[in-house]
């Protein structure tokens, strides 16, 4: 019952932090110097053709004005006219997010399933030859950027090697399953259609390892360290010394209390994961929502570079959300502390 | 713990003795010292750069079709772009940008970012911190790379401006900082102390509360300028940022991506130089942070 209303507070508060991320970054649209409808428009577009536009995105009425009038057609589900696709921001929005949600998703299962037990391993082994390899590796995730890795891994594996595909989500001639989830995989699997499981896998992996990289490195970091900690900790000696399996020490005792740093730092991992698909994406021609916003920003798409903003914001707040909600469940003094507020 | 830490002198050293102590610490770790003098060499061959590089007219406009897309060789160790430019020049006038951008940016968004987090920690649960930490958690909002990408969208496409971009999403996470640190610092008793003397709010602020919190943020100065070099670079990739022909680290890539996978120089060489950039200070930092917080444990 406690986590419902701890839900629903957080709910609440994402209600308005995300009004409150309307309202900014509408008005940076429109107040940082330049005309909108001209730089949508190439500079030789005629004047009136300039107009007509300014008219149509209700560019001459006074900002709050043209805000509420926003605010209006979010509500009755429209999130404008893109000036690129000429379809509704929505429309655009809701074809492409399923795919940059399915890269999402596979970077994240590769940064859980490869940073903790690599940063199990080297915390369990400190200051040896497998703590300094982890530690190296680590080192090279932090330092270089995800869409650097993206060129790395299109130049070695995608030509060199050619051992994986480097282009959108499926192979030229395979037909997508039907869409149920929009995730290929998913929907594929649901269908039973497995060589298009394994096609679409295939062009995920370069690029959501390539996202995965750094939150691997950071993650393994944040691992080792809170596995040291703990393993100095007197229960953990109290149960060597009543002669307890090291095996199940480690999975039963060491391992809860260790992830919960890990788990609560998923949050900024996330946010590195959504900001980095915004290039990698473009590296990769992956279809996904992120490229259609770099699309956009380059055109000066407003209303898509609003909307495009504003549902990775809802997108950023639901993980949040989640990331929190798991930290609670593995750590119950934190559900204490809620309790006795 | 923080009782501890002021026994020590070493919260935020003051004295010649305290340097002293903090260089002794820093000194012992190599990785530290490693990212001081990568650090120390990137600025210096930015500031040199028209004396030390072999080719500096190749930073700006010219073309050499005769040697474009040269391999690495003596004549031009990294090799030449597709305009025939010496790459490793335009390397080191892209060290001048990046790290323009870096400090730039943090000279910008440290000032605000500090006293707004100083305000709403020392006020903590009244109007104003509210309102401070409120705005502060709607630019946090989106991922930092994001809110940063769609400010540069709606400017002119130039350097100036993806730092003005950057600059106007960072100061929260400065404010977010020091709101911990003065929120917990002010039920100290050497505040508390203060407070009973009659000193004044604004030394409260700035003179008890704040030079305990300068390792930390001297520690986040040092590994932003890492993170803003980076996020400098991806919005030039994009084309949202330093436009060609600066020599921007970002813009280089991004020349040369097309150009993969037969002249990989162009991409490879300012790619490594990124890395190198952000390890040094990712290093510095790292030490910085092991001065400041060895005595805290």
């Amino acid at each position: 019952m406690r986590l419902i209303t701890y839900i629903a507070k957080r709910v609440g508060y994402t209600v308005f932090v995300l009004l409150g991320l309307s309202i900014l970054i509408f008005t940076l649209a429109r107040v940082l110097p330049g005309d909108p409808a001209r730089m949508a428009l190439s500079p030789r577009a005629p004047e009136w053709a300039v107009e007509k536009l300014r008219e149509q995105l209700r560019l001459n009425e006074p900002l709050p004005i043209q805000y509420i009038y926003w605010l209006r057609d979010v509500f009755s589900g429209s999130l404008g006219e893109s000036l690129v696709t000429r379809r509704d921001v929505l429309t655009d929005i809701t074809e492409f997010l399923p795919a940059t949600l399915e890269l999402l998703l596979f970077a994240l299962i590769f940064d859980v399933i490869i940073a903790i037990p690599i940063g199990m391993l080297a915390g369990r082994k400190a200051n040896t030859w497998i703590d300094n390899l982890v530690r190296g590796f680590a080192y090279i995730g932090v330092t270089i950027p995800a869409f650097v890795f993206a060129i790395i891994f299109l130049l070695i594996f995608g030509y060199i090697l050619q051992i994986a595909p480097t282009v959108g989500r499926l192979s030229p001639g395979v037909m997508p399953p039907p869409r149920i989830t929009g995730l290929i995989t998913i929907d594929s699997l649901i269908t039973g259609n497995f060589s298009t499981f394994v096609d679409a896998l295939s062009h995920l992996i370069l690029p959501s390892f390539a996202l995965a990289l750094g939150p691997i490195a950071q993650e393994a970091r944040i691992t080792r360290a809170s596995v040291v900690e703990n393993l100095n900790k007197d229960y953990i000696l109290a149960s060597i010394s009543h002669g307890i399996p090291e095996r199940l020490i480690v999975l039963k005792y060491l391992m809860r209390p260790s992830l919960i740093p890990t788990v609560s730092i998923l949050g900024l991992d996330i946010a590195s994961l959504m900001g980095w698909a915004f290039l990698v994406e473009s590296i990769f021609n992956w279809p996904g929502m992120s490229r259609y916003g770099i699309i956009a920003m380059l055109r000066k798409d407003l209303n898509a570079i609003v909307g495009v903003v504003m549902v990775t914001g809802l997108v950023f707040a639901i993980a949040n959300i989640v990331v929190d909600v798991i930290v609670s469940l593995l750590d119950p003094r934190i559900r204490m502390v809620e309790r006795a507020k | 713990m923080l009782e501890k830490l002021k026994d020590l002198g070493i919260l935020s050293p003051r004295k010649a003795e305290d340097y002293k102590k903090a260089w002794y610490k820093f000194s012992r770790n190599p990785l530290s010292v490693a990212g001081l003098v990568i650090v120390i060499v990137v600025v210096a061959l930015a500031i040199l750069a028209p004396y030390v590089t072999p080719y500096p007219h190749h930073a700006e406009y010219y073309v050499d079709f005769a040697n474009a897309n040269q391999p690495p060789s003596l004549a031009h160790p990294f090799g030449t772009d597709q305009f025939g430019r010496d790459v490793l020049t335009r390397i080191i006038f892209g060290f001048r940008y990046s790290l323009m951008m870096a400090a730039t940016v943090l000279a910008i968004v440290t000032p605000p970012g500090v006293i707004l987090g100083l305000i709403a920690g020392y006020y903590r649960d009244r109007w104003i911190d509210t309102v401070i930490m409120r705005i502060a958690d709607i630019f946090v909002a989106v991922p930092p790379l994001v809110l940063a990408l769609s400010i540069c969208a709606v400017l002119e496409p130039n350097i100036f401006n993806a730092m003005m971009a950057v600059s106007l999403m960072w100061w929260p996470w400065y404010t977010r900082l020091v709101y911990s640190m003065a929120s917990s610092l002010r039920m100290e008793p050497f505040v508390q102390a203060a407070e009973i003397i009659g000193a004044s709010k604004i030394h409260i602020m700035f003179k008890e509360i704040l030079p305990n919190c300068l390792g930390a943020i001297l520690t986040k100065v040092t590994l932003d300028a890492a993170w803003v070099i980076i996020l400098g670079s991806a919005l030039s990739f994009v084309g949202l940022g330093a436009q060609p022909p600066t020599p921007d680290l970002g813009t280089m890539l991004s020349d040369g991506a097309k150009y993969m996978p037969t002249i990989w120089w162009i991409t490879v060489f300012p790619a490594i130089a990124i890395a190198v950039i952000v390890l040094g200070f990712n290093l510095l930092g790292d030490g910085i942070r092991d001065i400041y917080a060895a005595e805290a444990r």
